[in-house]
């Protein structure tokens, strides 16, 4: 079968699963369960409405904790023992291996460059951008741009970026644009530019800056259309120029917002693994703590240290989540 | 010396012209109210005198210099805005304190200048919250301290009463009020759909409608000498009623002659030879009526729906007043023992009575009235 096919047919039993899944027992509930007839009619409604809720949440309240809870106990245990003495119980060992490692410290040092530029400049281009399409004619079409690279999985955009930054030898034309675009301008020989200690990181963390800030444009331009009209003009009858409305009147209005987006993009950085891996693979000082993990996971096989790795990028995301649900139901409210 | 002169001033969006030979001069220190009809272009019209809307046509001076083109914050002017529009993520010091600190002044200036507003208009001990943790009365008095603290020339508001309840639109209105005795020389245009607070407040009353100005003048000029039946039915409540009739006498006052009911009746309005016979159309407001002797009565009537209420009562008769749908309404003073179905002469003193010929008001013969092309309410 052809992977479309198969493709297709997933789609088709999943979405028929779901639909299937709520109408009948749904239907079971109301029919068989709690018929709404008979002498126990109105209890019986009152009944099926109390169970229908936890009827609906069940297949997500499952899967979340089948994918999502359990796995944090195993990971825990796991991160705990020793796969080469058999599974036994070995306390912190892997995590003082883990410590010892120079891998995991330059990981650490990575991940937290990343954190420092991709959340401050996604958000600071999608305001940015939310501000400056807003009110012109083709703005729309401008955001539609900047929002695609969205719809691009992790993969997709650095075999797209690996192309840019892609370098061929002297004498063969440059394939990769910023190659070319530098032998032009003041090269001489073509860059390996994913070699190059250091800034290799930032080539890295220009993709994910890529791909986030149509994200935060978007959540930040709807902020931006809900500041009422009337601030705005008070703001010009007081006499405010357009930098100083921008600044202190409309951005203040969406601190909160820009905190919502800021924190989300935090932890998607912190989660940050498919670039990496798919561009250099945590090579030339590359390495950060998701590609970290699995390195030692799968490639080295050592469970202990990969689990360790995992219950490390936990605990960093942990208070930024729940610091990211707080400020978002605060907005919402 | 503040003089504001509006010159054919016109607004159009795309092809769609809202205002339209806009002339209008307002003297320093008055209180002009604009009133009208909602979508009449009120709004329009401040916003254009702020500097916020585009003036697509006309010219627009202060002090005798066009200002057209030249950004709000240059004009003089400070404007309250229906909702308030306070900076939410500001207390109410930094609200006040905003406007100076653009342009620039220095921190005791500034201190000095917000406390002073502060104190005027009782602020004081809110200067450090934040907009969502005052009252609505509260927020609307930043909002006019903030309008006050950059000495504005001239004062804009736009409905700035509406969105509080009745009990404190009455203070906030006796407020206003005193705000402007202390502030002779600083000029303010009000915008109010509420006709006490036109009534109450203005110098000058500007009745907008159909894209024109239908009548200024002052508020009891406009009450007593309505130039059209648009102006009189839209000031005063309930609204003049109107009756046709024939011009039956001429002279320094005039006969007419009722059609509902015939009796003949005495106007104090002078008219020349020639106009009997002239179909005219007699307005009487509904408090002025009296209780008819004899057969000079203006309108017989069967009571419909009586509303005491103390000390007045209102009469809403059967028989329909010559605009049509309105029933003819009497407010007679004090209980009336008036029953349903019972018969009632009424009639009105001479100089109570209005006269319109086509609309317009026989007082103003000859002058150039604009029509608005709507209903008033
Ligand atoms: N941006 C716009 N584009 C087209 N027409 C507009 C626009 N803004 C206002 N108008 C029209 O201009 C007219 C005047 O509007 P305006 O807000 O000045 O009325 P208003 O007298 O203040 O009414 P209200 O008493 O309801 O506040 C309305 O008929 C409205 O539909
Ligand atoms: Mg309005």
């Amino acid at each position: 079968m052809s992977p479309i096919m198969q493709a297709a047919l997933t789609i088709v039993i999943g979405v028929g699963g779901c639909v299937g899944y709520f109408y009948l027992s749904n239907q079971i509930l109301d029919r068989v369960l709690f018929p709404a007839r008979g002498a126990n009619a109105g209890r019986n409604i009152n009944r099926a409405n109390a169970i229908r809720p936890w009827l609906f949440l069940f297949p997500a309240i499952f899967a979340l904790a089948l994918y999502l809870a359990y796995p944090v106990f195993e990971t825990l245990r796991l991160s705990l023992t020793d796969r080469s003495l058999g599974g036994a119980f070995v306390g912190l060992e892997n995590y003082a291996r883990m410590t010892d490692d120079p891998k995991f410290w330059e990981a650490l040092r990575n991940n937290f460059l990343w954190l420092l530029i991709v959340p401050a400049a996604s958000t600071a281009f999608g305001l940015l951008a939310a501000q400056l399409t807003d009110r012109i004619r083709w703005g729309n079409i401008a955001k539609s741009l900047i929002f695609m690279p969205m719809a691009i999985s992790f993969v997709g955009a650095a075999v797209i970026f690996k192309l840019v930054y892609d370098a061929r030898p002297e004498d063969v034309a440059q394939i990769g644009i910023l190659n070319a675009v530098y032998l032009q301008l003041c090269g001489d020989s073509p860059i390996t530019w994913l070699t190059v200690p250091f800034w290799n990181n930032i080539f890295l963390i220009i993709v994910l800056i890529w791909i986030q800030t149509g994200f935060a444009m978007v959540i930040l331009s709807a902020a931006l259309r809900g500041i009422p009209e009337e601030t705005i003009e008070a703001a010009i009858v007081d006499g405010a120029n357009p930098f100083q409305i921008f600044f202190k009147i409309k951005v203040p209005q969406i601190a909160g917002t820009i905190v919502v987006v800021w924190t989300t993009i935090t932890i998607v950085v912190l989660k940050v693994f498919d670039i990496v891996f798919a561009m250099t693979n945590g090579q030339w000082e590359t390495q950060v703590l998701a590609n970290y993990m699995y390195d030692k996971l799968f490639r080295a096989n050592d469970w202990g240290v990969g689990s360790a790795a995992a219950m490390v990028i936990m605990i960093l995301v942990l208070p930024i989540l729940v610091w990211n649900v707080y400020n978002a139901r605060r907005e919402m409210r | 010396m503040t003089d504001l002169k509006l010159s054919a001033v016109e607004k159009a969006y795309g092809k769609v012209k809202v205002l339209s030979d806009i002339d209008l001069e307002i003297k320093t220190g008055e209180l002009v109210v604009f009133v009208g009809p909602s979508g009449c272009g009120k709004s329009t019209l401040l916003r254009m005198i702020a500097g916020l809307e585009r003036i697509t046509g006309g010219t627009l001076e202060i002090d005798g210099m066009r200002v057209n083109d030249m950004p709000p914050s240059q004009r003089g002017i400070a404007m309250v805005f229906q909702s308030y529009a306070l900076y939410p993520h500001m207390s109410v010091y930094d609200n006040m304190a905003f406007s100076l600190r653009i342009a620039g002044q220095g921190k005791e200036a500034i201190d000095k200048a917000v406390r002073a507003v502060a104190e005027k208009l009782q602020l004081g001990s809110l200067l450090d919250r934040l907009p969502k943790e005052l009252s609505g009365g509260q927020r609307q008095r930043v909002a006019i301290g903030r309008a006050i603290v950059r000495d504005p020339k001239v004062f804009l508001f736009d409905e700035p009463l509406s969105n509080l309840d009745a009990a404190l639109r009455v203070a906030t209105r006796l407020e206003i009020a005193q705000l402007k005795e202390a502030m002779p020389e600083t000029t303010m245009i009000y915008v109010t759909h509420d006709q006490v607070e036109a009534m109450t407040l203005a110098s000058r009353i500007v009745v907008l409608a159909g894209g024109g100005i239908a009548q200024v003048g002052a508020p009891l000029d406009l009450y007593e000498r309505p130039n059209s039946t648009f102006v009189a039915r839209f000031i005063g409540s309930p609204a003049m009623n109107l009756l046709s009739g024939e011009v039956v006498g001429t002279g320094k006052t005039t006969k007419i002659r009722a059609d509902q009911g015939g009796g003949i009746i005495t106007a104090a309005i002078p008219t020349q030879k020639g106009d009997e016979g002239m179909k005219v159309e007699i307005g009487i407001r509904p408090e002025d009526f009296v209780a008819a002797e004899g057969d000079d009565f203006a309108f017989e009537g069967r009571v419909g729906i009586t509303e005491a209420l103390g000390e007045v009562t209102l009469l809403y008769f059967d028989s329909k007043s010559s605009t049509g749908d309105d029933p003819v309404i009497a407010k007679l003073s004090g209980i009336h023992p008036s029953k349903l179905g019972q018969v009632l002469r009424l009639g009105a003193a001479p100089e109570k009575i209005h006269l319109f010929h086509k609309g317009i008001s026989l007082l103003y013969r000859g002058d150039k009235v604009f029509l608005p092309n709507v209903a008033p309410h």
